[in-house]
């Protein structure tokens, strides 16, 4: 694949229509053709009759190329947009509930101001907080608050838009034209 | 006009022009079994499911028209979920259409709750759950759509039964406006830029292969195929799936290529420089090891399915399109490019005129067929041979027989010992490998084309899977004929077992006569004959030939150590072909 050398991620936009067992369909595909889902979002879009589902694909685990035209298959796939991590705007939620004791609550607060997240919990000896951003930047969050113990933690997997003015030139070999025609 | 949910369904299959349905009532489906008796479809009562879905199958082979297919939910639908993986993997439009449970029990174990939509979801093109009576027509006419263009394939349509006996006001969708499919547009029409670089890449080739799949007579695209063949002159192979897409008689015709293919149409794609695949997907059986598959060829892969093109071997120019199309619109180009019709000389100052000479090519390749023809030796008075059975029922059926086969030895000597002359002749399980599929899909064959010689070619393994079918053959009148090839073992899973591990023979045995063939085929309504030497083939197909009014089937008693060649091993490259028994096996 031109381009997907070193990138071990992509990220596939798919629009799908807004009926009953479209994402079964949509993860069924990628567990029999052997695709590995690194994570997945589902959400509904400002049409009602469509969704938007959001897919960071290992590459590595086949070609790219064939992940999109197999998806575009799908009867239920209205349209595919495929963003390389460099032509997408990426963002991602944390919510973390992490152990602060009164001795440490100042040190957990201050690191969430400055990576202006915000304290959404309070406990006795626990809080929970929450962090919205790029990807990167809450891989950096949560390395830095894990020292102080992580009592649960969930990500809700990306979200992506194309940057704007620079959609991936790839999307034209989705819909049948001459395959990229990497040497 | 108010209809019932169940009397819209069987008007919507009206309105798609179905005139036969293949199957078999129960509970969850029973509503629209009533409408049936008021309706000009015929309804074809089958002994099991798997039967109706590879009659529907067989059907959609011969005609080209979807075969429909409809059971109850459960284990009904259970039952059919083999044909639908079937036509799946050979691209088969059938319409499947299933009782469900009513809405209110979905989700709760009811008595025959099988989510068969969700069970289906990877072996059908598309599949619809109906939750709302008023959907009916629409999702009807959606089914048929899918199923029938693009890439063909199985659709299946889930009806639960308080859906069936809700009301509503009928309506027919007029136009494909009015369908719900806003994700699907199946591209027909090649791209002219690549069509035009194909065609100079064909007059530039020394060493050209046409290599035909079942994507051409999906598309009806035989006649543009003979076209671009004699007027090109470059030899053609027809896979498995493609038999018929080109005439075995003609001179450029090789034959069937892959892991049982003849020497010739292996070797020449080998050796090819060009490789022109139209409507065939570079299957793991005819390319053998991938990466030691055709190493100096180009390839243009044509097909109307956009992920086939890469998906095994990257392509130097890949055509999104319908077979037929876009294969006219290649020979449009090369006529463009200067040449003309076959045996004019083509026009001075183009780049047809300086077109390689494909004459030391094809000489090379008629020295490949004289020296390596398919071969066998029927001895006189020793064990039949199989492939005697095959050429004397080929010389003595009629030249547009229709042919069905099963899966397994008999399956590959008929691909290479029948002469297929014309499209949609062979009818067979080419991706799934369904064993058991001949005699049901035989039948559905007949029903699509009642003018036509019907025979299935069948082995005695498969033959026991669904030979239950041929009660519904004898009841409803359709004269079929099966040849049984029983040489009292699963054939080639025994092949494999002599050949790969050193004749350990590990649950193949059958017998020959248990059951007795004769008079199951008696039971069953049908004539039953019995063959055991070379000399009685000849009168038997005669007899059988002469009966139209039931069912035959000829229990031909064949050499069992008889095996399949040429053969390249799994996995192996296809220069490795092996063409034929070593010495030390040659007297057997």
């Amino acid at each position: 694949m031109a381009g997907t050398g070193t990138v071990r991620h992509h990220i596939v936009s798919v629009l799908v229509e807004n009926k009953a067992g479209v994402l079964a369909r949509v993860a069924s595909l990628f567990s029999r053709r052997g695709f590995n889902i690194y994570s997945l979002a589902v959400a509904p879009t400002d049409n009602e009759h469509l969704s938007r589902i959001t897919i960071v694909v290992d590459v590595e685990s086949a070609p790219l190329e064939q992940i999109l035209r197999q998806l575009d298959k799908l009867i239920n796939v209205v349209d595919i947009f495929e963003l390389a991590p460099e032509d997408a705007t990426e963002r991602e939620m944390l919510l973390a509930t992490v152990s602060a004791s009164p001795a440490d609550r100042g040190q957990v607060i201050g690191l969430v101001g400055v990576f202006e997240g915000k304290i959404v919990d309070v406990g006795q000896d626990r809080m929970t907080v929450m962090l919205a951003g790029s990807p990167s930047k809450i891989d950096d969050f949560e390395n830095l608050i894990r020292p102080y113990g992580i009592v649960e933690l969930q990500r809700t997997g990306r979200v992506a838009l194309p940057k704007l003015a620079r959609r991936a030139a790839r999307l034209h070999s989705i819909t049948g034209g001459a395959p990229d025609s990497a040497p | 006009m108010q209809l019932t949910g169940a009397q819209a369904l069987i008007k919507s299959l009206e309105m798609e022009g179905v005139e036969v349905i293949f199957g078999l009532p129960g509970g969850a489906i029973l509503p629209v079994y009533d409408p049936i008796l008021d309706s000009s479809i015929r309804h074809i009562l089958v002994r099991h499911e798997q039967g109706a879905g590879h009659m529907a199958e067989g059907y959609a082979h011969v005609t080209g028209r979807p075969g429909v297919a409809m059971v109850t939910s459960g284990p009904g639908a259970t039952n059919i979920v083999t044909p639908l993986a079937d036509a799946m993997m050979d691209s088969v439009p059938i319409v499947v259409v299933t009782g469900q449970v009513a809405t209110t029990a979905i989700g709760t174990d009811a008595f025959q709750e099988v989510p068969i939509t969700g069970v289906t979801m990877d072996i059908t093109k598309h599949n619809w759950l109906i939750t709302d009576v008023d959907d009916i027509p629409r999702v009807v006419a959606e089914a048929f759509h899918v199923a029938t263009t693009g890439r063909p394939g199985p659709v299946l349509v889930d009806l639960p039964k308080d859906i069936s006996n809700a009301t509503m006001e009928w309506y027919w969708p007029s136009s494909l406006d009015e369908l719900d499919l806003p994700g699907y547009h199946p591209r027909t029409i090649g791209d002219p830029v690549d069509v035009r670089r194909a065609a100079e890449m064909i007059l530039a080739a020394e060493r050209p292969v046409l290599y035909a799949g079942g994507g051409i007579l999906k598309a009806r695209g035989a006649e543009a195929l003979f076209a671009l063949a004699t007027r090109t002159g470059i030899p053609v192979v027809t896979t498995l799936m493609g038999r018929g897409t080109f005439p075995d008689s003609h001179p450029l015709c090789l034959g069937m290529p892959g892991m049982h293919g003849n020497y010739t149409a292996v070797t020449a794609m080998q050796k090819a420089d060009l490789l022109i695949a139209l409507g065939s997907r570079f299957d793991d059986r005819v390319t053998g090891k991938v990466s030691a598959f055709a190493p100096d060829a180009k390839v243009i892969h044509v097909d109307i399915d956009p992920a086939e093109l890469g998906k095994v071997r990257r392509p130097d120019i890949a055509i999104v399109g319908d077979a037929r199309i876009v294969i006219e619109q290649i020979l449009e180009a090369v006529g463009a490019l200067g040449l003309g019709a076959a045996g004019t000389a083509p026009a001075a100052g183009t780049p047809a005129a300086t077109r390689p000479d494909l004459a030391p090519w094809l000489a090379q390749v008629r020295r490949w067929q004289e020296e390596f023809p398919l071969t066998y030796n029927q001895l006189e008075g020793g064990a039949l041979k199989p492939q005697y059975v095959l050429e004397q029922l080929r010389d003595m059926s009629p030249d547009d027989t229709i042919v069905a086969s099963g899966v397994g030895q008999h399956q590959m000597w008929a691909s290479q010992y029948w002469r297929f002359d014309h499209p949609y002749t062979w009818v067979n399980s080419g991706g799934a490998g369904t064993m058991g599929f001949a005699v049901p899909a035989a039948i559905g064959a007949k029903v699509g084309r009642p003018d036509k010689t019907v025979w299935a070619v069948d082995g005695d393994g498969c033959f026991q899977m669904t030979a239950q079918e041929l009660v519904t053959a004898s009841a409803e009148r359709i004269p079929v004929k099966i040849a049984i090839l029983n040489n009292a073992y699963l054939g080639m899973v025994r092949q494999w077992q002599e050949l790969f591990y050193a004749e350990r023979y590990s649950e193949v045995y059958l017998s020959p006569d248990l059951p007795d063939y004769v008079k199951w085929a008696e039971a069953m309504g049908c004539v039953g004959l019995r063959v055991e030497s070379a000399e009685e083939v000849a009168p038997a197909i005669e007899k059988a030939n002469g009966i139209d009014d039931r069912p035959v089937v000829i229990d031909f008693r064949t050499d069992a150590f008889e095996k399949v060649y040429p053969m390249v091993p799994a996995g192996s490259s296809n220069d490795d072909i092996i063409v034929g028994p070593s010495e030390g096996e040659g007297g057997r």
